[in-house]
């Protein structure tokens, strides 16, 4: 059945607050700002929001927020589950409820305290295991793999050995994102680029696939984006971007960070369902997309993002990257602004302001001729298009 | 030493009563036979609501393995070694290697079972190289 979602809604605004280790002030003012900050790049007004859509894990409700900025009546609101695979589902929920009539402006926000507050990157116990939220953690904590590297490491070990990868070739995806982000004066590793030999010194946190610097930050700040149908592009204050495809996959036998049930697990099979929604929602193929921001809570999955959505074949994303595909100038810029290593951790919606920047011509690291963004976070993604 | 004790739900409350009596039990439909683990209340196969309890071999080959260094569990001695076995019955768990030198851990080298005794009564499965 072919997806009503491609090219009727846009991203219409982009907000954020400043990224930081401790922000100073609660999670919903954080998210109160960003909305505003997201409204006011669209042009329009709470009062025209009619809808909203965030994590399952963010801790401002819908009816506190639509309180303390104004919103006056939502006909839609939803949340999208299991963490940063949430980052372009998001969108699809918004886009979907656009498409489906439910909404005409719909507000997105993700905002957290998740450094000076409840950090993610310590052991988890068996009390923030829900049963809905995490289903297989429950059977690792006792056996001390308790937090996100662990979950993840024990996946991406595997895709080592299968394709002869090593902790050095994840480095140069370190780099290469460390550079983006020394040129973002937004990003928390402003001006502080890493050398190879920094990553290859760097502690090593899971051994022997993550280093301290495979690692993303904790942060606090937020995101938000207004979702607007595309009849309304007339009025918005700056431009555009076409959402030209948005999709989220679950597969049997998945999991959350952790991979461990399918056949093989030296890739991740939900990006290239992903990837297959994306190609055929927007008729476009890999060549056509000029920059990509993945999610990269640790800089093994960058790999597999770049073979399962074809930009490389398998085992080649090592090779791709050493190339220098992913850098300035490079056949596919990655991650422009820092991604989660660089930049900030703010569950993967900053990477959606990024590709809106990239296709306004707005970023700081800006691509040349930038005509469509693919957006990705595992269980989700999007390809976005320059509005003309 | 000490160790998280596991969340059971009434779904996987058979796992665990095998585990504190020192047996490995794997869940299996009792209409068409096929194996499943994690454990679930139907077999995503037939959807049969009925299903038995097999006692598993114990043996199996390392799948994957990690030795965290960041927030460790208390090991005592040598770092504690996180596995995913595949057992030879097809199912993948997590579990921890012991006594294996970490220059020797290998993928898909054989282990089998044994159950190791934690702090406050908690018993659990460990994997060791199999015996030749
Ligand atoms: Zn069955």
């Amino acid at each position: 059945m072919a997806s009503a979602i491609p090219d009727r809604a846009l991203i219409a605004g982009i907000g954020q607050t400043e990224f930081s280790r401790n922000s100073g002030r609660s999670e919903l003012q954080l998210a109160a700002e960003a909305s505003l900050a997201a409204l006011d790049d669209a042009g329009l007004e709470p009062a025209d929001v009619d809808g909203m859509v965030t994590y399952t894990l963010d801790s401002s409700g819908e009816l506190e927020l639509m309180r303390i900025v104004g919103v006056k009546e939502l006909s839609y609101y939803s949340r999208a589950p299991y963490g940063g695979a949430a980052t372009c589902a998001v969108v699809m929920h918004a886009a979907a409820a656009i498409a489906a009539g439910a909404a005409n402006v719909v507000l997105i926000y993700r905002a957290f305290n998740e450094r000076s507050g409840r950090r993610f990157g310590l052991p988890q116990g068996p009390a923030q295991v829900s049963p809905s939220g995490s289903f297989w953690w429950r059977w690792y904590i006792p056996f001390g793999l308790d937090t996100p590297a662990k979950w993840a490491a024990l996946h991406f070990q595997r895709y080592m050995h299968a394709y002869g990868v090593t902790n050095e070739d994840f480095g140069h995806y370190s780099v290469a994102c460390r550079s983006y982000a020394a040129a973002n004066p937004n990003a928390y590793f402003y001006q502080r680029p890493i050398t190879l030999e920094e990553h290859q010194n760097s502690r090593w946190i899971v051994e022997p696939v993550l280093r301290l610097l495979d690692c993303c930050q904790e942060s606090d700040g937020g995101v938000a984006l207004v979702i607007t149908g595309r009849e309304r592009a007339r009025d918005l204050r700056r431009p555009p971007a076409r959402i030209a495809a948005a999709a989220q996959c679950a597969l049997w036998g998945g999991d959350i960070v952790s991979d461990y049930y399918h056949d093989d697990i030296a890739g991740m099979p939900e990006i290239g369902a992903i990837g297959r929604q994306l190609w055929t929602q927007s008729g476009l193929r890999p060549r056509d997309i000029q920059a990509a921001m993945l999610y990269d809570h640790f800089s093994p999955i960058v790999f597999m993002h770049l073979e399962e959505f074809g930009f490389c074949g398998r085992g080649e994303a090592r090779d791709f990257i050493q190339s220098g595909n992913i850098g300035p100038g490079g056949s596919l810029p990655v991650n422009t602004h820092g991604g989660l290593l660089g930049e900030a951790y703010i569950h993967g919606v900053n990477h959606i302001n990024e590709a809106v920047r990239q296709l306004r011509g707005a970023a700081v690291n800006q691509v040349s001729d930038v005509e469509h963004v693919l957006v990705s976070a595992g269980m989700s993604g999007l390809i976005l298009g320059r509005w003309s | 030493m000490k160790r998280t004790a596991p969340l059971i739900t009434r779904d996987d409350q058979f796992f665990w009563d095998g585990v504190a009596a020192g047996e490995l039990r794997l869940q299996r439909c009792a209409r068409c036979n096929r194996m499943r683990h994690p454990p679930a209340p139907v077999c995503p196969f037939c959807h049969s609501l009925d299903w038995r309890v097999d006692r598993a071999s114990g043996r199996g080959t390392l799948y994957s393995y990690v030795i965290p260094r960041h927030t460790p569990i208390e090991s005592g001695g040598d770092p504690v070694v996180v596995a995913l076995i595949e057992l030879e019955e097809g199912a993948r768990l997590v579990s921890n290697l012991s006594g294996a030198a970490i220059d020797e851990i290998r993928n898909g080298m054989p282990v089998e079972v044994f159950f190791a005794d934690f702090e406050n009564g908690l018993r659990l499965h460990q994997f060791r190289p199999a015996r030749r």
